[in-house]
């Protein structure tokens, strides 16, 4: 429950420092959407001993500029990733697929913009 | 900068050719301006080097809030009441994101809290500065912010993701605070007698600390190198002094007040202005705990760490009965 | 007697000056980070508040004297707050306790003003009022979690509860401001927000485990100005403090 000594990320070495103290704050990931309808996006972490509180930090800490209208928050120990090793697997097949981008179409000038 | 004196674990920069398959992967991929990120394999030095640099920067960032705190109660009018206030909760801000950087590391907040606390880390030396009239929040936000930013803007390219991502939101959320800060040393420096006094005799006691807060030079040493060589250090502490002295310059004649420094000249060869190094004997007693201010700044967040401790177990415990009560009704 | 819209509008701009300042003193010393952020966000909507309700109490005065004029100029006997906003932070659970229980009045006052007769007033509660209903759902939700915390929090806000009751009666006194604003339809009168501000804080008394005090003695004078605390004279003490030593000096 408390963040971890051990790694706020599941699976993360831990650097040697110490022992932990007990009674911490649990460590939150942060989601906002903004005012443009893109979707929510990281835009970082708090602390916070539980959602309710976690949403209420992340709109003191995290939208003081009037960056979004809506908060999510997950503790960071219930995120699931994908570990680095796996990258080659995940992600290097759409390398191939160049088609996909808008740029691999040579379109004539004179056409005007596409 | 606001990590003033890090030492890397590296004993010197290792070539690739002497690094085994990992390390040199590592490196290779840093010198490809690639960013390592937290579940990457890292040298056991690249992650404890960084532990201590964010750690310390974060620290920086919430002593920091002490000697501009000294002065949200005596602010002169309400808009500027409300600017410093805004100005020191971003320092906040900007320590928690740092703090949360680090703890990608694998370290806890609390843990580096502590290290703090028990001095065992330690925080930039201007903060161990006092502030004693209201120009000397002109001074530091226009020099110390100055210098601040000066050493942060590179480190948005740092090589550690969360690093450089926290670096990229504070560089955005501080554009305003070296600004708010010239722009009381331009009312001092245009307003009464009195005014004008103090204008100066703040950049007298800051102009120093300032140019120490870059640390002292580097030239010589394997921790620098090992640092740049992993990019979580992008210039020199004397490149950033330089660039630091020459812009700030023109804006304290601007100004119309004289920088403490009879040896200021422009040298017009290199085109860059000449100025004395501060004494750094200073510096290495401020960073040993003997400043004007580091007893009074260390008790203060000890203070506020122990009061605030039945607040954060309360929460934490009503949270935890929040829980179980929720479970219980599934 | 003086204008009583200006004397209204100074109580409700002095209400959020002295305790802006009260939750400013935070800054850089709260329990925990996130805590210090916030706390600074609540400060930093009540100055706001602060300025456009004493810029436009020195606007119906007519005599030239801006919100910064009417903050730093005045002496304690002009001050128009409630005895609840002076007084001062003590442990983090007593700041939190004022908090709320200023924030449950001041957010149902805001609420009746968004219908005032006076377009002025109605637009700054408008505005005022969207800030508040988080200030009350944050202190609230501090309040119940300190109280329904660990032993050693709940005894403290208890403890806070017990010492600042006795300020809560004078934020719902009536008196001839009050009753000139309230049959223009500019304000409500106090004593009609009573019903619901109870409603509202035994709810959160309630789910803290906390125990309302039985008397509800109220200590009076801040609002009329007629006697305020010794907590005020140092608050203007620091607060006004360059203004006065420095009075040719623009800032």
């Amino acid at each position: 429950m408390s963040s971890p000594e051990t790694s706020p990320y599941k699976g993360t070495e831990a650097a040697d420092h110490g022992p932990a103290r007990h009674n911490e704050w649990p460590l939150w990931e942060i989601f906002i959407r903004g005012q443009h309808g893109l979707s929510h996006r990281h835009v970082g972490s708090l602390h916070a001993p539980d959602a309710e509180m976690a949403i209420k930090n992340a709109r003191d800490v995290y939208t003081r500029r009037n960056e979004g209208v809506s908060i999510w928050a997950v503790e960071a120990d219930n995120i699931a990733a994908s570990s680095p090793e796996e990258k080659g697997s995940l992600y290097e097949p759409s390398n191939a697929k160049v088609y996909r981008h808008p740029t691999f179409f040579d379109i004539p000038e004179e056409v005007g913009a596409m | 900068m606001y990590a003033q004196m890090i030492k890397s674990t590296g004993e010197g920069v290792k070539s690739l050719e002497d690094m085994d398959p990992d390390e040199r992967a590592f490196q290779e991929r840093i010198n490809a301006g690639g960013k390592i990120e937290p579940k990457d394999w890292m040298p056991d030095g690249y992650r404890k080097t960084l532990i201590r640099q964010i750690g310390q920067h974060a620290h920086s960032e919430i002593v920091g809030q002490l000697p501009e705190g000294n002065w949200i109660t005596r602010a002169p009018t309400l808009e500027r009441k409300a600017i410093l206030l805004a100005k020191v909760q971003d320092e906040a801000g900007h320590g928690l994101y740092l703090y949360c950087a680090a703890e990608t590391l694998g370290v806890s907040r609390d843990q580096l809290t502590r290290d703090l606390l028990s001095g065992k880390m330690k925080y930039s030396s201007i903060f161990n500065y006092p502030t004693l009239t209201w120009a000397d929040m002109g001074a530091v936000g226009w020099l110390v912010d100055g210098a601040a930013i000066m050493n942060q803007v590179p480190l948005q390219r740092t090589s550690y993701g969360p690093y450089a991502r926290a670096m990229v939101r504070i560089c955005k959320e501080e554009s305003f605070h070296q600004r708010q800060g010239y722009d009381i040393m331009m009312k001092m420096a245009q307003g009464t007698e009195a005014q004008r006094k103090m204008a100066q005799d703040a950049l007298n006691r800051f102009w120093y600390p300032s140019l120490m807060m870059f640390g002292p030079s580097d030239a010589e040493s394997v921790h620098s190198a090992q640092s740049m060589a992993w990019k979580i250090k992008v210039n020199t502490n004397d490149e950033l002094r330089q660039k630091f002295v020459d812009q700030t310059v023109p804006q304290a004649h601007y100004l119309g007040l004289t920088v403490p420094d009879d040896d200021l000249k422009f040298n017009e060869e290199t085109g860059h202005w000449d100025f004395s190094q501060p004494d750094w004997n200073e510096f290495f007693d401020v960073l040993k705990g003997n400043g004007p201010c580091n007893v009074e700044r260390l008790e203060a967040r000890n203070k506020a760490w122990d009061d605030g401790r039945w607040v954060r177990e309360g929460l934490l415990a009503h949270a935890a009965k929040k829980k179980a009560t929720h479970l219980a009704a599934e | 007697m003086t204008d009583p819209l200006f004397e209204y509008l100074c109580r409700m701009g002095d209400n959020t000056l002295v305790l802006s300042h009260r939750v400013s003193e935070w800054c850089g010393v709260a329990p925990v980070l996130e805590e210090d952020i916030a706390l600074a966000n609540t400060a930093l909507d009540l100055i706001g508040q602060t300025q456009l309700w004493l810029g436009l109490a020195g606007e119906i005065e007519g005599k030239g004297r801006d919100a910064d004029t009417l903050a730093f100029r005045r002496d304690v006997w002009d001050f128009r707050n409630v005895l609840l906003a002076e007084q001062p932070n003590g442990d983090f659970g007593q700041t939190m306790m004022r908090q709320y229980l200023f924030d449950a009045w001041h957010l149902l006052q805001l609420k009746a003003l968004k219908g005032s007769s006076n377009a002025q007033i109605s637009a700054i509660a408008e505005k005022a009022v969207k800030e508040v209903t988080y200030h009350v759902e944050r202190s609230g939700d501090t309040v119940i979690g300190l109280g329904d915390g660990t032993e050693e929090s709940h005894q403290r806000m208890q403890k806070a509860l017990d010492r600042l009751w006795p300020y809560v009666g004078e934020l719902f006194v009536s008196d001839a401001v009050d009753q000139a604003l309230s049959a223009k339809g500019i304000a409500p009168e106090p004593t009609s927000l009573r019903e619901e501000y109870d409603t509202a804080v035994n709810a959160v008394l309630a789910e803290a485990t906390l125990t309302r005090p039985d008397s509800d003695f109220a200590h009076q004078g801040g609002k009329t100005g007629v006697r305020h605390t010794e907590h005020l004279g140092h608050m203007l003490t620091e607060m006004q403090w360059l203004q006065r030593a420095y009075p040719d000096a623009t800032w």
